[in-house]
């Protein structure tokens, strides 16, 4: 790819330029969304104006839009403590299902115990299961360094194969004939309700200002952000780093359980293979463009919700695929990801000749070995030197100095 | 015996695709999480295609172009704009089977038309396929499979035998040093980045068109993914590729086998094998020390001249 313009790192960026970059980048992207629904002869005015009506537009459909932000800020929350050490758990909807699965196991065992210490108990479980879940990649990684991503994948895979298979079988319902299903949990299992929404609200913003402290104002949230920033700090700093990981991810692990436990005690009314419902997936979404923040990961859920809600809605009112929500996500995300260089970079527009210059050096190029050597010959002055047209190939930092 | 390994092939196919589109894309030094995501959107395309035109020729094109051009956004985020590899891959992911599930919505339920159906018949290779074992691996089988063989051994002609392949290894191993050799390190990226995803595509058109030729929602289920843990199974090799897929592809039916003999064991726990198997790849996988089974020394950097 050959621009005709150059890059120039900037050592900081005014909050104001940032955020201007920020919110271009937002706008752009549903822009975009809105010419790729245009291909699909659908009015892109009319299709976000209803996803707004859907999430917001009355008492009833805001309380849905809580009731989807509620799952997807715990499990951000998760992601993030995860995330902070830049270890990459994809493993949230696993955990989810297994923090949800333990919760049940409670739940369908002591179903007669009274309801303020049933659900403690669950929501323990919830925490261990989920917890323990994630553990297992996370002691992998700590001992031997096994990639994360693929593991923490795979368990997701596991888990939900593993509740299908109780649902279908030793778990499911023998009352419930020719559908599987497995017991409704008793009243005393079910989460009560505060002003129309189960109370999971209220953990979710406990929760925000706990892990704000914990990330923020901790030793061990200290510790989790230098093994995320540098291995080698870590180490000279005589950080344990095997046990950061564990410990991380084990609190990465729990609040997603704990998403599964809610999610099963509010909403399902009992456990089902399908409980996680993406929002593990989502979350590693919401909580990159919170920029690892957990009061944001607050704002950015509530309106990933209203997105979800109102394309549920829109898939009822329009005949429009509620998958048109997964399509804008990625699309936010792709020009949010991409946005992040131009904070980096300042764009400096060449003009038409270095881009015949830049073109010449390019088709130049291609592996005849004769020119090898005069190749790197060449590569090197442009560190060196600085005429205008070999800039835009190399740049220092003196370079950026002088242009500035 | 044979008709299980004829039947291991069929489910190996869109994994050697994926895995083969994956080994391209990290060689390159790109590690591409979108794997699930553009199979998923060659599955959706290339259905598309093949459903409206009744072209099979029109529909693989459509669906290498597909994953090419969900390969081509992550190529811009990433290398134009060196964005972190893990994040933009997931997202591709999300975005493609957002895509095929949003495009593939009025499909559901709709077979693909009988003239496409004809050309991804079994076609049986004289004289091969009369070879024990051997022959029902090789021969007996539809035209894409005998495309996916083709793919093992061009690629690894391309990679180990050609000045372009030997140029594309030394930008994932060390772009600064293929830099300045003369190298055109963004054409190279975003070439292998693209090429990747258009295979990608096919394997996800193999599941749609050949494996089930009606469309359903999410046809690709976590073999992305697999792909994904098979590239550091296959050491980056094309060869060692065709293998792992081939493995994987009989412990995916192996359920279906096991019932067949008598043996009950539930299907959603034969189902768990493959998963369980892969992490099981990616243990055994850490502990590869020779040098050909290391990854690419510079896999998943972004690169700009300044930082180096």
């Amino acid at each position: 790819m050959i621009f005709p313009f150059m890059a120039i790192k900037r050592d900081d960026i005014p909050k104001k330029r940032a955020a201007v970059i920020r919110i271009s980048s937002v706008l752009l992207s549903l822009l975009f969304a809105g010419v790729v629904l245009l291909f699909f002869d659908l009015n892109p005015f009319v299709v976000f104006g209803t996803i707004i009506e859907g999430s917001v537009g009355s008492a009833a459909r805001i309380q849905q839009t809580i009731v989807k932000a509620v799952p997807l800020t715990v499990a951000s929350l998760g992601v993030l403590v995860a995330f902070k050490m830049k270890f990459w758990n994809i493993g949230g909807e696993g955990q989810i299902v297994m923090g949800a699965l333990a919760a049940s196991f409670v739940a369908l065992n002591f179903g007669d115990v009274p309801r303020p210490i049933l659900l403690p108990l669950m929501a323990i479980a919830a925490v261990a299961g989920g917890g323990v879940w994630a553990l297992i990649p996370a002691a992998f990684k700590a001992k031997m360094g096994t990639n994360e991503v693929i593991f923490t994948l795979m368990m997701n895979y596991i888990a939900i194969k593993f509740v299908t298979y109780l649902q279908y079988g030793p778990w499911r319902d023998p009352a419930s004939k020719g559908f599987p299903k497995i017991p409704n949990f008793s009243d005393n299992g079910l989460l009560p309700s505060l002003f129309g929404i189960h109370i999971g609200w209220i953990f979710a913003l406990i929760l925000v200002v706990l892990v704000y402290l914990f990330i923020n104002y901790t030793k061990k949230g200290y510790e989790i952000a230098v093994v995320g920033a540098s291995i080698d700090t870590a180490k000279y700093a005589g950080i344990n780093i095997p046990s950061v990981i564990m410990i991380a991810m084990f609190v990465s692990g729990g609040l997603c359980g704990l998403v599964g436990m809610i999610q099963a005690s509010a909403i399902e009314k009992t456990l089902v293979y399908g409980i996680s419902a993406n929002y593990g997936f989502t979350a590693i979404i919401t909580t990159w463009l919170a920029r690892l923040n957990a009061v944001a990961v607050l704002f950015v859920c509530v309106a990933f919700a209203m997105l979800l809600q109102g394309a549920a809605f829109i898939q009822l009112a329009m005949n429009v695929p509620a998958a048109v929500a997964g399509v804008v996500q990625g699309v936010l995300l792709f020009f949010v990801l991409g946005s992040e260089f131009f904070l980096r970079y300042r764009i400096r527009f060449t003009g038409r000749g270095s881009l015949a210059a830049k073109a010449r050096g390019a088709r130049k190029n291609p592996s005849a070995d004769g020119q090898r050597g005069g190749e790197v010959y060449e590569t090197g002055k442009i560190d060196g030197e600085s005429s205008a047209d070999e800039r835009t190939c190399g740049e220092t930092s003196a370079d950026g100095e002088e242009a500035r | 015996m044979s008709g299980f390994l004829a039947a291991a092939i069929v489910a190996a196919t869109p994994l050697l695709f994926a895995t083969l589109g994956e080994v391209i894309a990290e060689k390159s030094g790109s590690l591409n999480l979108g794997v699930e995501g553009m199979m998923l959107m060659g599955a959706v395309i290339g259905f598309t295609v093949a459903y409206g035109t009744g072209n099979p020729a029109a529909a693989m094109i459509a669906a290498f172009a597909a994953g090419g051009a969900g390969a081509f956004i992550f190529a811009i985020v990433t290398v134009s704009l060196q964005a972190n590899q893990v994040v933009t891959g997931l997202t591709l992911t999300i975005f493609g089977s957002g895509f095929s599930s949003f495009v593939g919505d009025r499909m559901i339920g709709q077979s693909v038309p009988a003239s496409v159906l004809k050309f991804f018949a079994p076609i049986d290779i004289p004289l091969i396929g009369d070879i024990p074992f051997v022959g029902s691996v090789l021969s007996g089988h539809d035209a894409f499979v005998y495309l996916g063989y083709v793919m093992v051994i061009v690629l690894s002609i391309y990679l180990y035998r050609t000045r372009a392949g030997l140029n594309m290894r030394a930008v994932g191993e060390n772009t600064a040093a293929a830099d300045a050799s003369g190298v055109n390190i963004t054409l190279y990226k975003y070439a292998h980045i693209i090429f990747g995803g258009g295979l990608c595509g096919l394997g996800g058109a193999y599941l749609s068109l050949v494996t089930v030729p009606i469309w359903q929602a999410d046809v690709v289920t976590g073999r992305g993914w697999i792909a994904v843990a098979l590239v550091i199974f296959a050491s980056w090799n094309p060869i060692k590729a065709f293998f792992g897929a081939f493995l994987f592809g009989a412990l995916s039916i192996l359920g279906l086998r096991l019932q067949s003999m008598g043996i009950h064991i539930s299907q959603y726990l034969v189902d768990l094998f493959p998963y369980a198997a892969t992490i099981v790849i990616v243990i055994i996988g850490t502990h590869k020390n020779r040098k050909e089974d290391l990854p690419p020394g510079n896999l998943s950097e972004p690169y700009s001249r300044e930082n180096r």
